[in-house]
This record gives structure tokens, C-alpha cells and sequence, in this order.
């Protein structure tokens, strides 16, 4: 026998009972070419190449998690940045489309389709500003849509007039969905640095400098992670690396094979492996249990970001070994509604949002799921997005917010969003005003990091 | 054409006759077994089979088979195309 009894029995334990799973096949879509004067016509054209191209894609994915009994949990579309195609249409006319591309991810039995997006972190074009103003309303008319929009980069710096309009909308989204606790905000990300072929919602969508398909694969594994962790209490730090270094390596594996084999079925070019550690609300499937396991009492306490760091850095050498291309964000995320650890980390008072904005200098992304108090001013919504994408813009890579006003909640409280968005404590803002800051507007000025030809 | 093999692993309490069961359905599905190993940890009866699968593109109907004994023996049966085995434990 080739392969060993207690081989194909981890194997068997890391699927079954530690949530070993591919997170999202992600196929990638180009619309470029659906572009048309007239609107329905373009409508008409997003519709049909969706629907044609991806119509195998549920089938496929699950015909392939029975094979290799390892479970394939969302199936999604990315596509083009909308606003790239956008035109002379008009907000109500956008709206439509969000209704079209929401319906095309029901037709085909895919789980959110990312890319309702707009890349402004220099400046607006047209079909920018007219997604802008129809994006509160497009996401709490939908359910499946995901957005995201760039607002900075470390080479362009931050357009702090965009900055100052997401303030608004995010807060007009949360009171368009007020009765679902501000879900429409759990759909919104905004980003410095976003990355082309993230197959990880909400913010995933079809860059620029990608093909006209491309298949995507996310996996996640926190609980495989966290387990054996914990067979070696008295490890030192450097051989904590090395175990979650070596599973790493293990599930970026399996998640190559089962992406490629997707893609060949498809017959649609594999692009990228994508190994984030992300965790759900299922129990031990935990990125601050992870921190935990290192040494912390409760994640959020002093020496979280150095256990985050290591983790981080572990999680993408082992990825980087095991897969040819991988890509997307690959390391660490850290939402706190969809993560038990987070969450308790939270109600004990360990955990603040100062601590989590720290932690996201050394993650792979940013604020993320974090429902704050429903009375937070736009201004302060923008301040937070502004220091967001200045560590992202200062340390070269990707950072994002995605934060949910819960409307007439206050701090302390408890909200449920449902499914793999989970539950989460109310966090208190900082009571002092960004105002004069944010009203400034302009752009913030590439830094010298930019400067690298 | 191309080789393909699966791994069935049969995890569960031992009682008389798994092994006897599990064969019998690949037998029936005309499935040659390469190679075979079982264990006893516990009382956890353990069992792993390698077996080809060549020229069988579904393996649905297999699968639904095997469920089927295993709820009837309250068993833990799967059946896995062996790259992933390959792929997460060899370089």
C-alpha cells in the first residue's frame, strides 16, 4: 500500500471531525465585452454569459466533493468590476442589474456573486459615482450580490473624497436592512491594496488583468490547524511555525487538487490557491483558538499580535510550498461574528477594536465583521476606513473594512446575522469626532514606499 | 486508459461480518480490491481498502450502496479517489 493506514486516517479526522474544507471554488468571469450603449441589451449580455459559462459550476463542484470526500462549501462567481461597465446607465438602471446578477446566482445555485465594485483609489469615473450612489439600495434589494470598493493603494495613496462618501453609504445600507440588523453592510467591503483573484467574499471580483474565465479556489482549515497545535503543548514558538507550517502544506494540497480537477471538468483555466484561515461559528473552527492554543489566556491580551504574526507567516510559507500559484490573500482572517473565539474574546473584555485594528497590520486583511454601535457618525465610519487603508497603504498590503452600524443597537448587545455570518457583540467607537479631518477631503498622497522604479 | 483507484475506509464498532458485506458490494460492482488492511483499536474496528475503479466514471451508485451498510451496521464506510491521499501526503 502506498499510502499509509495512519495517513489516510488523518486525512479522514481532518475532513470529519476538525472542518477541513475548500471554502469556495470561485469562478471568475470577464464582462467586459458585455458592454453595450444600451442598457438592456448590456443587462441582457451580463445575464447570458454568467448563466452559460458557469452553468455547470454547481454540478461540477459537487460531483467532485463526493469523489475526493472532501466538501466543497460555497460555489461563487467573481466578475468584472461593474462600475468598468457600467456606462451612461442611470442608478435605477443599476439597481436592475443588481437584481439581474442577483437572480442569475439563483438560477445557478451559486452562493454570492462578488464583484458589484468600483476600484476609485485615485479618482471616479462615471460608472464609479453612479455605483456609489446605487450601491446602499442594490445591496439591500439583493441577497447574493457582494461589493467592494477600493479606495487606496500604496501606489496612488487614498482618495479621501471616496473615504467620505463610503461613510454615508455604509450607514444608509445598514438603515435600508434595519430590520435584519444592517445585513446589507455584511455584504460591503472596502479595500487598500485589493488583491485580482480573490476567490473570498465579499470581496472577490474579476480583475483587470485577468482572463475571460478563471477558477479560483479558497480553502480554510483553522480546526486542522488548532488540533495539532494542540498534540504539542510544550512546543517552542519555532516549532509551533514548522507544525502549522506542515498542515498548511497538507490542506493547500488538497485544495490544489481539487481545484484543478474542478477546472479541467469545466474545462476553464485554474488560476489561483488561495489558503486563508477562515474561521466559522462551528466549534474549534477558530483562528483566535489558534492564539489561544500558542499561550494566550484570551486572544485581544498582550502577545496576540506576535501569535498572529507567526500563524500568519506560517500559514502562507507552508502554502507558498505546497502550490504553484498561490494568490489571493492566503494567511489569516480574523471576523469576529464568525468566530466563537473572537467573539468570547469580546464579552470578556480582552478584545477591543484598537486590538483588532492592530492585529490587521500583521493579517491578511482587515476589520471585518465587527457590528458597532447604530448611533456611529459617517465621519467615524470614514476616520475608520482612512486608518484602515493607511496601514494597508504604509505596509504594502491589503487591508479592509467591513463593518455593520447595527441601527438602534448599542454597546454591549448582541446581534445575529445567520448562516456563515454568525453573531456578534455590539463594539463601541471612539466618542470623539473625525469631522474636520474627513470634510478636508482630497487625496492623501502616495507614500514613499511608492516610489520603487 | 488511465488507472484509477479508490480508498473505502470502513470505520466503526467490530461485529461479525463488515468485511464480508462491504466485499460483497464491490464484488457486485465488479471492483477488484488491491490491497486490504484492518485494525482493531479499542473495539474501533478500522479497515482500509485500496480498489480500482477503473472505467467506473460514477461512483454515485457505490457510494449509495455503502451508505446503505453502513447505516445498517452503524458504520462510518467512505469511499475516496486516492490522489487525494497522494496529494496531501506525498511530494
Amino acid at each position: 500500500m502506498t499510502i499509509a493506514m495512519d495517513e489516510i486516517l488523518q486525512t479522514i479526522r481532518m475532513v470529519q471531525m476538525e472542518n477541513l474544507d475548500i471554502r469556495t471554488v470561485t469562478m471568475g468571469i470577464s464582462l467586459r465585452d458585455c458592454a453595450d450603449s444600451h442598457f438592456d441589451k448590456m443587462q441582457q449580455n451580463v445575464f447570458h454569459k454568467i448563466t452559460t459559462l458557469a452553468k455547470d459550476l454547481t454540478k461540477v463542484a459537487e460531483e467532485t466533493e463526493k469523489e475526493f470526500g472532501v466538501p466543497i462549501i460555497n460555489k461563487r462567481i467573481s466578475i468584472t468590476p461593474i462600475a468598468e461597465i457600467l456606462g451612461s446607465a442611470t442608478v435605477e438602471q443599476t439597481v436592475e442589474l443588481a437584481k439581474t446578477l442577483d437572480l442569475a446566482a439563483k438560477q445557478l445555485g451559486v452562493d454570492f456573486i462578488g464583484g458589484f465594485s468600483a476600484l476609485v483609489h485615485k479618482g471616479f469615473s462615471k460608472g464609479d459615482e453612479t455605483l456609489l450612489k446605487a450601491l446602499p439600495e442594490a445591496l439591500s434589494v439583493t441577497e447574493r450580490v457582494c461589493s467592494s470598493v477600493s479606495v487606496a493603494t500604496t501606489r496612488t495613496g487614498i482618495n479621501m473624497d471616496a473615504v467620505r462618501q463610503l461613510g454615508y453609504v455604509i450607514k444608509e445600507a445598514a438603515e435600508r436592512t434595519k430590520d435584519q440588523n444592517g445585513i446589507a453592510c455584511a455584504k460591503l467591503v472596502v479595500f487598500c491594496n485589493p488583491v485580482e483573484d480573490n476567490p473570498f467574499m465579499a470581496g472577490a471580483f474579476h480583475g483587470a488583468g485577468e482572463g475571460e474565465a478563471v477558477i479560483n479556489v479558497g480553502v480554510s482549515g483553522p480546526g486542522v490547524v488548532l488540533n495539532a497545535l494542540k498534540k504539542h503543548p510544550q512546543a517552542d514558538l519555532g516549532e509551533v511555525s514548522d507544525i502549522i507550517k506542515k498542515t498548511a502544506f497538507k490542506i493547500t494540497r488538497a485544495g490544489e487538487l481539487i481545484g484543478r480537477v474542478v477546472a479541467k471538468r469545466l474545462d476553464i483555466p485554474f488560476g489561483i490557491m488561495d489558503l486563508s484561515l477562515a474561521p466559522t461559528n462551528a466549534i474549534n473552527d477558530s483562528v483566535a483558538e489558534i492564539l489561544e492554543e500558542i499561550g494566550l489566556e484570551r486572544v485581544g491580551t498582550h502577545g496576540t499580535i506576535a501569535a498572529l504574526a507567526l500563524m500568519n507567516d506560517a500559514v502562507k510559507k507552508g502554502g507558498a510550498m505546497a502550490s504553484s500559484y498561490v494568490g489571493g490573500l492566503s494567511g489569516a482572517f480574523i471576523p469576529v461574528s464568525e468566530d466563537n473565539g473572537m467573539i468570547r474574546g469580546i464579552i470578556d473584555g480582552a478584545l477591543s477594536l484598537s486590538k483588532l485594528e492592530a492585529m490587521t497590520c500583521v493579517c491578511s486583511v482587515g476589520l471585518d465583521m465587527i457590528a458597532i454601535t447604530g448611533d456611529v457618525t459617517p465621519a467615524t465610519l470614514s476616520a475608520m476606513i482612512a486608518d484602515e487603508a493607511a496601514i494597508g497603504m504604509i505596509n504594502k498590503k491589503t487591508t479592509a473594512v467591513r463593518v455593520i452600524p447595527v441601527p438602534g443597537k448599542q454597546e454591549g448587545e448582541m446581534v445575529e446575522f445567520g448562516g456563515l455570518l454568525g453573531r456578534a457583540p455590539v463594539m463601541g467607537v471612539n466618542p470623539f469626532s473625525s469631522q474636520n479631518m474627513i470634510n478636508r477631503g482630497g487625496r492623501i498622497p502616495a507614500p514613499l514606499q511608492a516610489l520603487i522604479n | 486508459m488511465e488507472r484509477r483507484r479508490a480508498v473505502v475506509s470502513v470505520i466503526g464498532k467490530d461485529k461479525v461480518g463488515i468485511i464480508s458485506k462491504v466485499t460483497t458490494i464491490l464484488a457486485e460492482n465488479n471492483m477488484n480490491i488491491l490491497d486490504i488492511s484492518q485494525t482493531i483499536l479499542q473495539d474501533f474496528f478500522t479497515m482500509m481498502m485500496i480498489i480500482d475503479v477503473t472505467g467506473n466514471e460514477n461512483l454515485s451508485k457505490l457510494r449509495d450502496q455503502l451508505d446503505l451498510v453502513g447505516q445498517e451496521m452503524d458504520l462510518k464506510i467512505n469511499i475516496q479517489l486516492e490522489e487525494i491521499f497522494q496529494a496531501m501526503h506525498r511530494i
